[in-house]
């Protein structure tokens, strides 16, 4: 991969730092009139997804990473990996938990994802702000009590536990914002 | 093809306004606004300033270098007629961008003969005030920034000491350097932020080996350099000098630049021979202070980017 140096460094840019691939957030150019020059560079690994700033000598130079971000159908699980499938190419992808993380609790097969393929292996993966899923699991409903405001927890099919109103039973199916973990409404019925 | 200007008309507006107000600022003080050349035959020695070069072609039977300050040229013509003078110019350093930085940016700088660092630094906040309005003055002495705001003392603590600091309040990651980087490093990430919170600060007397064209003198143990530095709301406005006279010692100092230059795989730099002859002929006492232009405007309307202040910045000259 090519090298890029401090002054080419642009929001979007993926480049390896201490042995990570990094996406490149900001990149401040600090100097005093007189005395050396530094860039304040804001980064995420994109590894574990840690966002910090480091500081660089200006001219400093970075290896770029093979990095790219594909949409990709998700296909199942077999426990140990997960498997997607490049939309476009039919090409199939298998990912492991580091690369899921807290992910899989939001998979839903046949849903569309963003998986960041590095070495062109999956690092990371994304899934749909919102995604509709079943209740396999909660205390029953209090029928017609839509006011009192209060929650309970649910268990959803993919094994993901969210608070939901009182008045939702198990079978009935929602919609949860995969960001926060929370409870958006009842899913219209497919 | 973006073709409109960065700057909308309230900025350019604002921009001429600052200019007359200078210049009045100055007309009342009769201080004698001057005009030197933009393309010069020497380059400055600073290691950590870089200059545009124009190559050689007909006019310029040499490379000529885009001037960095007019500070040479000005120190000739205070050798020459020994009044106070101003110039309001460009100035260009290579590489130099960002929302605070560009490569091509206009300069205020004065000389005052007879002034003290002091006094300039007292001159300097009145000219601030003009712009800005009525801001309460603060100076701290460079150890005593250091000392309050970082527990440590920049002239003798062990450079380990300066890098655990730094370590505490920012990832420098393999960052390796000399005590001056380090120091730069802790001045520019951690202190400067904190600097001219609603008020006008000074730094002055710095380490000497940061004086670049300011006097050295020995004070409570340590060699200081008369220098100083201006920060309204974190911004670096203005860096001045008790300007350093002596020829011989110039001398010395451009020397250590190139080799200073050298060792950091720089190339070096002619001297330039025709300050030095001005310098070894007599400048008066003097102190002198260059303030950016832009950073003032950015002040004056709030822009967060330099490129909000100009009419085209560099990406759309």
């Amino acid at each position: 991969m090519a090298y890029y140096s401090t002054n080419e460094f642009r929001a979007g840019m993926k480049v390896l730092l201490d042995g990570d691939p990094c996406s490149i957030l900001d990149n401040e150019f600090v100097k005093p009139g007189k005395g050396q020059a530094f860039n304040r560079v804001k980064l995420r690994n994109l590894k574990t997804g840690r966002q910090w700033e480091r500081t660089f000598k200006s001219g400093e130079s970075l290896e770029g990473a093979d990095v790219m971000d594909r949409a990709m159908e998700y296909l199942y699980t077999d426990g140990e990996f997960w498997y997607f499938m490049e939309s476009d190419t039919f090409e199939q992808h298998q990912a492991d938990a580091a690369a899921v993380g807290d992910s899989h609790l939001w998979l839903k097969e046949n849903e569309k994802c963003d998986v960041t393929l590095y070495n062109g292996a999956p690092l990371s993966v994304v899934p749909p702000n919102f995604v509709d899923l079943e209740i396999v699991e909660t205390d029953p409903g209090l029928k017609g009590d839509t006011a009192t405001g209060g929650s309970k927890p649910a268990k959803l099919s993919t094994g993901a536990v969210v608070k939901v109103p009182l008045f939702l039973t198990t079978g009935e199916v929602i919609r949860v914002d995969t960001r926060t973990g929370e409870y958006q409404s009842r899913a219209s019925k497919s | 093809m973006q073709w409109q200007p960065t700057a909308d008309i309230e900025s350019i507006r604002e921009r001429a306004e600052l200019l007359a107000r200078l210049r009045q600022f100055f007309a009342n003080r009769t201080v004698l606004e001057v005009e030197t050349p933009l393309l010069c035959r020497s380059g400055i020695t600073d290691p950590s300033i870089e200059p545009l070069i124009v190559p050689r072609g007909d006019s310029p039977g040499q490379p000529r270098f885009l001037q960095t300050s007019p500070e040479y040229a000005m120190k000739r013509l205070l050798a020459a007629f020994g009044e106070p003078i101003y110039q309001i110019s460009k100035a260009f350093r290579n590489g130099e961008a960002g929302s605070r930085h560009n490569p091509e940016f206009s300069l205020l700088e004065w000389y005052r003969p007879g002034f003290d660092h002091h006094r300039l630094m007292d001159e300097v906040a009145d000219l601030v005030r003009c712009c800005l309005g009525e801001l309460p003055l603060r100076k701290y002495s460079y150890r005593q920034l250091f000392h309050e705001h970082l527990q440590l003392d920049p002239f003798t603590a062990p450079i380990a000491e300066l890098e655990k600091t730094a370590r505490r309040h920012l990832d420098p990651g393999s960052l390796s350097g000399d005590r001056d980087m380090w120091l730069d490093l802790l001045m520019s990430h951690v202190l400067e932020p904190q600097l001219g919170n609603e008020d006008i600060s000074f730094i002055y007397d710095y380490p000497a080996s940061q004086a670049a064209l300011s006097r050295v003198v020995y004070a409570d143990g340590v060699w200081v350099a008369q220098r100083f530095e201006l920060y309204v709301e974190g911004i670096e406005l203005a860096n001045g000098y008790c300007e350093l006279i002596d020829a011989q010692e110039q001398r010395q100092r451009f020397e250590r630049d190139n080799v200073l230059r050298l060792e950091r795989g720089q190339c070096e730099r002619p001297l330039d021979e025709r300050l030095l002859a001005a310098l070894a002929h007599g400048v008066p006492d003097c102190s002198g202070v260059a303030l950016g232009i832009d950073r003032l405007l950015m002040l004056v309307t709030g822009a967060t980017d330099i490129k909000d202040v100009l009419a085209f910045d560099w990406e759309r000259s």
